[in-house]
């Protein structure tokens, strides 16, 4: 009998462990890619997925939730399928592999594989932090994607969609973004299952915003409901850049959403905003660790939750100004419609500020449909479940309305909207 | 057109009776004015009348058109012609006003058995409705009633009510924060609604709405009950007198 004393690993950890070195020899990366691939698998082997001990995965013990990893022995046929929003430029990744003829023209497009056989891509290999398993388990494994890069000053007329599908199985992907200086474009990073069997999905993106780049950023996550998607949004913000970056969850059984920013340059803003539906048996976790790094730089962030069935969603914002980062203006409220008994959602907001002339401020709020709006417009003639549809609606469709471009609001909305016509 | 028969009524959450052995009836092609004091549950009884959940009628009975309307929701009664112009209008964010015209006139269509409005249509109705209550397309919008001014708010009500073509208007304290020019373009309003087979409750602190909206009938509330009805000249005496001569009389 084989007795282990430490580090027993669970079904899940051994599955990724044996994944790993049925792969060897198979994952792409010249030498360097590959001995980082091998050091994060090692880190990951040793600290194994992270339980509700580690502060950072409080309300998402990896551990115990991730039960199994799919095998998906074959791989699925899988059509494109249309943009988002009509007339967008779209790179299409299938089942984790990227289209290698895929151009758009005036940013360069490189396969994130083409960067790995390079080694390019071996600097991006890293763990943020010592509970990293994201970037560990990505790092290890990620095969492909997109690396793309927008030349100073070029603005982008129609939204790039990075059309990310796939069937069961295991998806890594990769996304590096960079923006110049000046650089204008509207991103759609779609993740969206075209199966009913599971995948275990990661993705990293990495977004480097140059002096004065103005970036809309949204994630769009559309996985199936038996998918575990495990998502993270490295970003770094130079000079007067300004991101909008908005998260849409509305798939997924097993979902954590990480959102590490840094603001790096002075006067630049962040307008980060998330929709997170839930429902079924499902479990959600966005968790932002956004540091203002430098004086004058500004943000605000804005969640907007929507809890049904036996749904569990948690959202943890961590704010930390440094110290010298004088005059940091930050503000940041998670909101919460719980419109099931036993639904859940947890928000922990934190601010850690160690400069003096800041205005920080988070609130959070948890609460059923007002009853006031509701007779109303009953009151009208709307019929209860149309009006509480409609409300449920509005609560989220303030958010996906700051994006303005009419197009953009439109889709989202119709997707939002076609959530819910299922769920209410 | 409404009976209301020895009515009592409470507030669910506490008990509190508001409405206690109130009777009221109003004609078809009638205004009737419901006024009285501070606290005598003018604002209750149109609550009531429209259904809100928060109030539970213990006693008595509410026909329209002949039939008990108790055991119907606002949505329900909505469509069934009863239209109540909110004193306090909601602001209700995110949900655009001409989305929920659009909403609520058709929902009522379909409750009705009636086909749906199509958009030119619609629109069509729409402008029509706002250009005599003066009321500006962009104010329409915007998210229902958020950052409307006072005025602006009953001025959106009364579209509502010319909208929805309701059989039985109950105004609560319509001309509440109005100025005079804002209460005259209101009472147009509702004096363009009048019709043999509609009906009418304004409920007033004060006689100056019905310099405007002359109403058939007065009735004075307190303390849950009509302790005296008359004419217009009721309206007139109250204003000149106050209510301590009426309500002494009642005690």
């Amino acid at each position: 009998m084989n007795i282990q004393t430490t580090n027993r690993l669970t079904a899940a950890e051994t599955a990724l462990v044996e994944a790993y070195t049925a792969q060897v020899g198979e994952l792409p990366g010249n030498g360097a890619v590959i001995g980082a691939r091998d050091r994060l698998l090692d880190d990951l082997r040793k600290a194994g997925l992270p339980t509700r001990r580690i502060e950072s995965w409080h309300y998402t013990d990896l551990k115990t939730l991730l039960r199994a990893i799919p095998a998906g022995e074959q791989a699925p046929v899988i059509e494109k399928i249309a943009a988002l929003v009509e007339g967008s430029k779209v790179l299409s990744v299938r089942q984790g592999d990227a289209d290698a003829k895929a151009a758009v023209d005036g940013i360069e497009v490189t396969t994130f594989k083409d960067a790995l056989a390079e080694g390019t891509a071996a600097a991006g290999l890293t763990a943020l932090d010592k509970d990293d398993a994201i970037g560990r388990i990505n790092g290890s494994f990620v095969r492909d994607g997109f690396a793309i890069a927008i030349p100073a000053g070029t603005e982008l007329e129609e939204p790039l969609e990075l059309q990310v599908l796939h069937g069961a199985g295991q998806i890594h992907t990769r996304f590096p973004a960079i923006f110049g200086a000046g650089s204008k474009a509207t991103v759609i990073e779609r993740h969206r299952s075209v199966e009913e069997e599971g995948a275990f999905v990661s993705s990293v993106s990495e977004l480097t915003l140059e002096d004065g780049a103005e970036i809309t950023w949204i994630i769009l996550q559309e996985q199936g409901a038996s998918d575990t998607h495990l998502g993270q949004v490295r970003v770094k913000l130079g000079s007067e850049a300004k991101l909008r970056l908005f998260v849409v969850n509305v798939g997924g059984k097993l979902v954590r959403q990480e959102l590490r920013i840094d603001v790096e340059g002075e006067g630049a803003d962040l307008t980060l905003r998330g929709v997170n539906l839930l429902g079924a048996e499902t479990h959600t976790d966005v968790t932002l660790v956004l540091g203002h790094n430098v004086p004058h730089t500004t943000s605000t962030e804005t969640f907007r939750n929507v809890v049904f069935d036996r749904a569990r969603g948690a959202f943890q914002g961590m704010i930390r100004v440094a110290p010298d980062a004088q005059k940091t203006d930050a503000k940041m409220a998670c909101n919460t419609l719980l419109l099931s008994d036993e639904g859940e959602f947890s928000a922990k907001p934190e601010l850690e500020i160690f400069a003096d002339d800041v205005i920080c401020g988070h609130g959070a709020t948890v609460t059923d449909i007002d009853r006031n709006h509701l007779y109303y417009m009953m009151a009208r003639g709307v019929p209860e479940a149309k009006a509480r549809a409609m409300l449920v609606n509005a609560f989220v469709a303030e958010i996906i309305e700051e994006l303005e471009e009419e197009k953009l609001v439109e889709a989202l909305e119709g997707v939002i909207s076609h959530w819910l016509e299922r769920h209410v | 057109m409404l009976e209301i028969k020895n009515l009592h009524a409470r507030i669910a959450e506490d008990g509190t009776e508001i409405i206690r052995g109130l009777n009221l009836t109003v004609k078809a092609g009638e205004i009737a004015a419901i006024m009285g004091p501070n606290g005598s549950g003018k604002s209750t009884l149109s609550y009531i009348l429209s259904g809100r959940e928060d109030y539970e009628v213990t006693e008595g009975d509410i026909l329209y058109n002949g039939e008990s309307i108790l055991d119907l929701d606002p949505a329900e009664r909505a469509s069934k012609g009863i239209f109540l112009a909110f004193q306090y209008p909601v602001e209700i964010p995110g949900v655009a006003t001409m989305q929920f015209l659009k909403v609520a006139m058709n929902e009522q269509r379909k409750a009705r058995g009636e086909p749906e409005l199509t958009t030119p249509d619609f629109i069509r109705r729409v402008k029509e409705a706002a250009g005599e209550l003066k009321i500006d397309m962009d104010m329409l919008k915007r998210p229902l009633n958020v950052g409307f001014s006072g005025g602006e708010k009953k001025r959106a009500e009364i579209l509502q009510m010319a909208l929805l073509e309701p059989q039985l208007c109950i105004l609560d304290e319509t001309d509440s924060g109005l100025d005079i020019d804002a209460l005259k373009v209101v009472a147009d309003g509702v004096n363009a609604l009048k019709s043999p087979d509609r009906a009418v409750i304004v409920i007033t602190h004060y006689q100056r709405l019905l310099d405007y909206i002359v109403p058939d009938t007065v009735h004075v509330l307190y303390k849950g009950q009509v302790i005296r009805s008359g004419d217009k000249e009721l309206a007139l005496e109250l204003e000149a007198k106050g209510y301590s001569d009426i309500i002494g009389e009642a005690a």
